[in-house]
């Protein structure tokens, strides 16, 4: 892979973020006249998470999850109930006598922070979830940045 | 892939470890490098609450940052549901390209 091409620039990442979502938001402005406020917002959200993924395009674990989930129209868009697992030994680990067994592993708590950690070992868990905090950071002030826009 | 014993330690005992054991060659190094990163990218309120932590411990404020993330989402969701409603039809392209400018 060619490393200079993948050099980050954090301005164009915020462009697209802002290209998509503006883009998003003027067609729900458009048309949802007619559905109440509660509906608009998890509307509004979805979109978020899909400027986010499609930002960051299908290079990530992370981004391809999240675009599977909502094309599946999936309520849940993250932290997704921990009862199907692919491996068996997050099941082992709770059957052994510990004095942290109370305490949840907390690696397997980001599995399913991320979205598509739950099938991930930690090197890449740990590498998806820095750019997922990169690019959930980036919408956050994007969507701060519009309702500031809107409300001066 | 079902490298793992039945009996594992847990917390962040298990995260050296489990890759330890591994035969992929992940080493300590790289997941310790991995956490810092991580905690380089935590905003300065939260680092400085939590110091000088263990991996366990950083992971846990990671897992908490992105909780609040999500919520912020959420919150930021519902207001704008309720601009976007009071805006007239002419307001989205004008601040489009005023948020473009601004970043």
């Amino acid at each position: 892979m060619n490393r200079k091409h993948r050099t980050k620039n954090p301005n164009n990442n915020k462009l697209m973020l802002a290209f998509h979502f503006l883009r998003a938001l003027a067609r729900i402005n458009k048309s949802t006249s007619t559905v109440s406020s509660y509906q608009r917002s998890c509307i509004i959200k979805r979109a978020a998470y899909a400027s986010m993924a499609h930002a960051a395009g299908p290079r990530r674990a992370w981004s391809r999850a999240l675009l599977y989930r909502l094309r599946r129209g999936s309520s849940r868009l993250h932290a997704l109930p921990a009862i199907r697992r692919t491996r068996s030994f997050s099941h082992k680990r709770v059957k052994v006598a510990s004095p942290k067994l109370r305490e949840p592993n907390q690696a397997d708590v980001l599995r399913r922070l991320v979205p598509g950690g739950e099938a991930m070992e930690l090197s890449s868990l740990l590498k998806e979830t820095a750019h997922y905090i990169q690019c959930l950071s980036a919408q956050v002030w994007l969507m701060q940045n519009v309702v500031g826009s809107i409300t001066s | 892939m079902g490298l793992l014993g039945p009996q594992q330690p847990r917390g962040e005992q298990a995260i050296a470890t489990k890759m330890s054991s591994r035969r992929n060659r992940i080493s300590d190094e790289e997941i310790n490098e991995l956490i810092s990163k991580l905690q380089s990218l935590l905003p300065e309120s939260r680092r400085r609450n939590i110091g000088r932590a263990s991996a366990s411990k950083l992971l846990k404020e990671t897992c908490s940052y992105i909780k609040s993330l999500h919520r912020e989402v959420d919150d930021l969701s519902d207001r704008l549901s309720d601009l976007i409603a009071t805006m007239d039809s002419n307001s989205p392209q004008a601040e489009i390209i005023r948020s473009l400018l601004r970043s």
